[in-house]
């Protein structure tokens, strides 16, 4: 739809001889347990999300049994962006610009239903949703999550991790719409055929 | 410092404010400026209300630089500290909107509501009192963006909240809507076309420009830092 093509990647014939299969997999496992292990997060605090994302990471909870204990405040840093809190549309580009700072592979934690949706903030002012503006693969809900979701949410991403595959790189591919293509849609034309079917929030997710 | 008998806040034997009890909602002691100001400037002070011991005075809006000059300098008053600029409108179309100084005289103990009135149809135009608090900045910027009132004579008057690209109106304005008037993706896209670092100049985050306006004792402490550091008068 408009999208760079997917590389043709995710399959792998099996060589019983060459006996790479088992080379890459116990690769991606090494590979992936390390990154489990070791996901640094970036914190984008704005509201009482961040409160209790603090609270995760201080003693009691302790952030640091998921080797997540080295917060980077430099997105170049950062493995994981954990988006806490309410962002107003005037923040928007600073944080799409921190996603796009930081390397890949890189995750997206949504935290809270002002993250997740706009929340109560149904208003002029707000996002509904960083979804509209950079990807997100945990989503925790909550007004706002107690430590123990924060964590069950951590805990999703790790096994989202460990799925990981090398040879898949597809989806640490950042994609970007590619307007030579015959399918590509443009920005308006997305916005007029998604606006009378969004959703209570009237989301759409065309926005460049 | 001495209180005078008419100070809103009684004082305890040692000076300290005494938090007031049993404050009518009506028709309370009114605040001694108002005397003042009506001999001072006669028919420019419109009607005044007290309401849980705040007064609130409306004043005409020929007269409002004037009158906050005097409250500031006049030193029987010296109403020293700018609390707030702010607007109401409201929904009784008939109603005229108001603009808002709350001032206090830190000294004297004394608060002050003064409102001007503005005609919807007309102009949405009162002074800007920059030249008296410095304060006033932000203050009178952020009522600009909300309300769509320009402040003449403040020399920077641009949008505060919003970003400057920002076309949908004035948000705290009765006749907008509270989702905007664009759709979700096309505030998004104008959001994200906003370049949030396009105002973050070395001008605007150097302190050499602001230290003409530096009070002394800052300006002395700046300078006997530099020396310090550098060791001899003026040189690098």
């Amino acid at each position: 739809m408009g999208l760079t093509p997917a590389r043709a990647l995710s399959t792998t014939t099996v060589d019983p001889s060459a006996q790479d299969s088992w080379v890459t997999s116990r690769l991606d496992f090494l590979v992936n347990w390390a990154r489990t292990g070791s996901l640094w997060p970036m914190p984008f605090g704005t509201a009482c999300c961040a409160i209790e994302f603090m609270s995760t990471a201080a003693s009691r909870f302790d952030l640091a049994r998921f080797g997540m204990e080295r917060l980077s405040y430099s997105p170049r840093q950062a493995d994981v962006l954990i988006c806490a809190g309410r962002v107003p549309l005037k923040l928007a580009p600073v944080l799409r610009r921190i996603y796009q700072q930081m390397p890949q592979p890189k995750w997206v934690i949504s935290m809270g239903a002002c993250a997740s949706t706009g929340g109560m903030f149904d208003n002029y002012a707000v996002v509904q949703g960083i979804d509209t503006i950079i990807p997100v693969d945990v989503y925790v809900p909550g007004c706002p999550p107690r430590p123990e979701a924060l964590m069950h949410a951590i805990l999703m991403l790790q096994q989202k991790v460990r799925q990981d595959r090398l040879r898949d790189r597809t989806q640490h591919v950042e994609i970007v719409p590619d307007p030579t293509s015959q399918l590509y849609i443009p920005a308006s034309r997305i916005d007029e055929l998604s606006e009378p079917f969004g959703n209570a929030v009237n989301q759409t997710r065309s926005a460049p | 410092m001495t209180h005078p008998a008419t100070s809103a806040i009684a004082s305890d034997a040692n000076g300290s404010p005494i938090t007031p009890r049993g404050v009518p909602h009506h028709d309370g002691a009114v605040n001694p400026s108002i005397a003042a100001l009506r001999a001072h400037f006669g028919e420019a002070i419109g009607r005044h209300a007290v309401v849980w011991g705040e007064t609130t005075v409306y004043v005409d809006r020929a007269a409002l630089f004037a009158v906050i000059q005097w409250l500031h300098d006049e030193p029987s008053q010296r109403y020293d500290y700018l609390v707030d600029v702010t607007a109401v409108e409201y929904r009784d179309a008939v109603r005229p909107l108001e603009v808002v100084w709350h001032l206090r005289a830190l000294g004297h103990r004394q608060f002050l509501r003064i409102k001007v009135e503005l005609d919807r149809q007309g102009p949405l135009v009162v002074p800007s009192i920059m030249a008296i608090y410095t304060g006033a900045d932000w203050l009178e910027r952020e009522c600009f963006d909300m309300f769509g009132i320009r402040f003449e004579g403040h020399p920077d008057l641009r949008r505060l909240l919003m970003w400057d690209s920002y076309a949908e109106g004035h948000p705290l304005r009765k006749d907008f809507p509270l989702r905007g008037r664009f759709s979700r993706a096309e505030q998004l896209k104008q959001a994200l076309a906003a370049n949030p670092e396009a105002r973050y100049s070395m001008n605007e985050l150097t302190i050499a420009e602001a230290f003409d306006v530096l009070p002394e004792d800052m300006k002395q402490r700046l300078a006997d830092e530099r020396v310090a550091r550098h060791g001899l008068e003026g040189g690098e």
